[in-house]
């Protein structure tokens, strides 16, 4: 990439500003990375890339997966699921309604997307994160999906396709959401176990339970450019440590230096890249019998 | 010793202290004062009962995090035999604020693995208050590892307030070590005990606590996350901890309605603190108990069981 692309998706503090998430409304946008005002039809042409700056801005799971599959190929799978309120949580507002607000505002889905298709001719199981979804946070529903696409690419014997973009785990239904992380590892186990090709893509933001369980258990490991990935929270850190903190970090490209993810891919090339990989960990030329 | 009161204690803190000036002015000691002594100390204790009787959720979470709570490696020498601290990750460094090593218990050969809090100031900065870095998960995965080859069993004992939010644990993989930890857990080929006995807290407590049966403690808390950390975000303001901690249902009877756990250890009158001795004989009761059970499945079944257990955690509808 060149270099001053690289400085300008690095450049944290445009970056951290970039609240929006999905396709905007309008017919105009304005790029969270460079303040250009950008065509919002060209900018969807573009993945949602900032055809400027290369600013990747936050796409929903409906849209990744149209990015991502084969056209025509692919279909929503496990959409039944529904949040209920195990605790009775109420913080500020209920859980139930917080629920209600997020299902008008992102779609009835919940945080995750299930879905069966095909990139580059490879049937692939995959669970997409919809971060509009109450920050694609991970309770319950979002751990039982995932642990059925990973199922399904069990038993269809496909690769698993991971696209975290998460605050973490879901507060409000408690200790069960923390369960998750447990539940969702154990069955990246079974895939493991099953030599099947699991790959995650780590999007804007992948921090706290999904970042510590699913998000780092595949076997390949990529970011897209800019995404904010990491455990803790940076004013978490902040607050904790008391200094300032290094200028990139918890971006994908520190994490890449200092050997944590496999690579750092632009939104643009990834479906060729996926293609090529799973066509690499698929091929298998040393089967042995028995 | 003496005690730190915590602040739903204060009527106990009261009598003690009374109790306490009193024995002193009667050591000289008319019948009259030991007498009153002897009444007050019953009242004494039946105030604690009746005080801890009804702990709410923000006084357990107050009281898994004690000061004078018995940490691990008070409890290690109360149940173990012959425990033998092993150190380091191999890769990078020795993390205090998780010890592990072998022991026996019961003539049984065991790997032991906890997290520490440390009580005094040197032993707390030296075990960073019990929050582990990456390479404190990586020493417990190779302990793991090396239990499931001598084919011990593992005893792990959950006690942090969470993994350590720090530049350099995020630099050297933080997530990483936790979710490598829960996925090899997950598949262990022996028996796994996990038991709560003080702050369970997140995915640093979750990075040690995944097994085949999981106790907690009568007076803990296991929690995505603190109460505190809850207010902030949820509330905005971190002086909502106790709606928090009460919203979050945290202590170890909210645990066993929502079957997450197998079972409550019950700690002596007024908790564990109280009577270190008699908690650890509570514990080793139900550790002993659990182990003997584990130990008759075979690897199959044993596998199969804890897939299961993890498989059907959450609650969800489904239309």
């Amino acid at each position: 990439m060149n270099n001053w692309i690289t400085r300008l998706i690095e450049r944290p503090k445009s970056i951290l500003k970039s609240g929006k998430s999905g396709a905007p409304d309008g017919l105009w946008v304005k790029c969270p990375g460079c303040a250009e005002t950008l065509y919002n039809k060209e900018l969807l042409r573009n993945t949602m890339v900032c055809p400027k700056c290369s600013h990747h801005l936050r796409v929903s799971a409906g849209e990744r997966a149209g990015q991502l599959f084969d056209q025509d190929s692919f279909e929503a799978c496990d959409t039944s699921l529904h949040s209920e309120d195990p605790l009775s949580f109420k913080d500020k507002k209920r859980y139930k309604d917080r629920l209600k607000d997020a299902g008008k505002k992102a779609g009835r889905e919940e945080a995750v997307h299930n879905y069966l298709g095909d990139i580059g001719g490879h049937t692939v199981s995959a669970t997409i994160f919809e971060f509009n979804y109450m920050g694609g946070s991970m309770g319950s529903v979002v751990g039982e999906k995932i642990v059925r696409a990973m199922e399904r690419a069990l038993e269809r014997h496909c690769p698993y396709l991971l696209v975290t973009a998460s605050g973490g785990a879901r507060m409000q239904e408690g200790v069960l959401s923390l369960m998750q992380m447990a539940k969702t590892s154990a069955a990246a186990n079974r895939l493991h176990k099953a030599k099947l090709p699991f790959v995650c893509l780590l999007t804007d933001p992948t921090m706290g339970g999904v970042s510590a369980s699913v998000a780092w258990l595949g076997d390949v490991i990529l970011a897209e450019p800019g995404a904010l990935i990491g455990f803790a929270g940076p004013r978490v850190i902040q607050e904790t440590v008391g200094e300032t903190l290094p200028e990139g970090f918890q971006r994908s490209k520190f994490l890449l230096e200092k050997g944590l993810i496999d690579d750092v891919i632009d939104r643009r090339e990834l479906r060729t890249y996926l293609r090529t990989l799973l066509t690499h960990l698929t091929h298998r030329p040393y089967r042995q019998a028995g | 010793m003496s005690l730190s009161y915590l602040e739903f204690e204060r009527p106990i803190a009261e009598l003690t202290a009374k109790i306490d000036e009193l024995s002193q002015m009667g050591s000289d000691s008319s019948m009259d004062i030991a007498e009153e002594v002897e009444r007050l100390t019953a009242k004494r204790d039946k105030l604690i009962q009746q005080v801890y009787a009804k702990v709410t959720s923000w006084q357990v979470s107050q009281l898994a995090r004690h000061p004078d709570r018995p940490y691990f490696l008070d409890y290690v020498p109360l149940i173990f035999d012959d425990f033998q601290e092993l150190h380091g990750d191999r890769a990078f460094a020795e993390d205090a604020a998780i010890v592990g090593g072998v022991a026996r218990f019961r003539e049984q050969s065991v790997m032991l693995v906890g997290h520490q809090k440390g009580r005094d100031t040197k032993e707390k900065l030296k075990r960073n208050f019990g929050m582990p870095r990456p390479e404190g998960y990586r020493k417990a995965l190779r302990l793991f590892r090396m239990a499931e080859r001598f084919e011990m069993p593992v005893l792990t004992f959950i006690d942090t307030a969470g993994a350590w939010p720090g530049i350099d644990a995020e630099e050297r993989g933080q997530s990483e070590a936790i979710a490598r930890n829960l996925m090899e857990l997950s598949g262990l080929k022996v028996p796994i005990i996990c038991t709560v006995i003080g702050e369970g807290g997140s995915g640093g407590a979750l990075a040690i606590g995944v097994g085949d049966r999981m106790y907690m403690q009568e007076f803990t808390t296991y929690s995505v996350i603190s109460p505190e950390g809850c207010a902030a975000i949820l509330w905005r303001d971190r002086k909502y901890a106790e709606q928090a901690a009460e919203a979050l249902k945290p202590s170890a009877n909210d645990l066993l309605s929502l079957k997450l756990i197998d079972g409550i250890i019950p700690e002596p009158v007024g908790g564990a603190h109280r009577n270190v001795e008699k908690a650890a004989e509570l514990m080793a009761d139900v550790l002993d108990k659990t182990l003997a059970e584990l130990l008759t499945l075979p690897q199959a079944k044993l596998l199969e069981q804890r897939h299961k257990r993890l498989r059907q955690m959450g609650v969800y509808g489904e239309s």
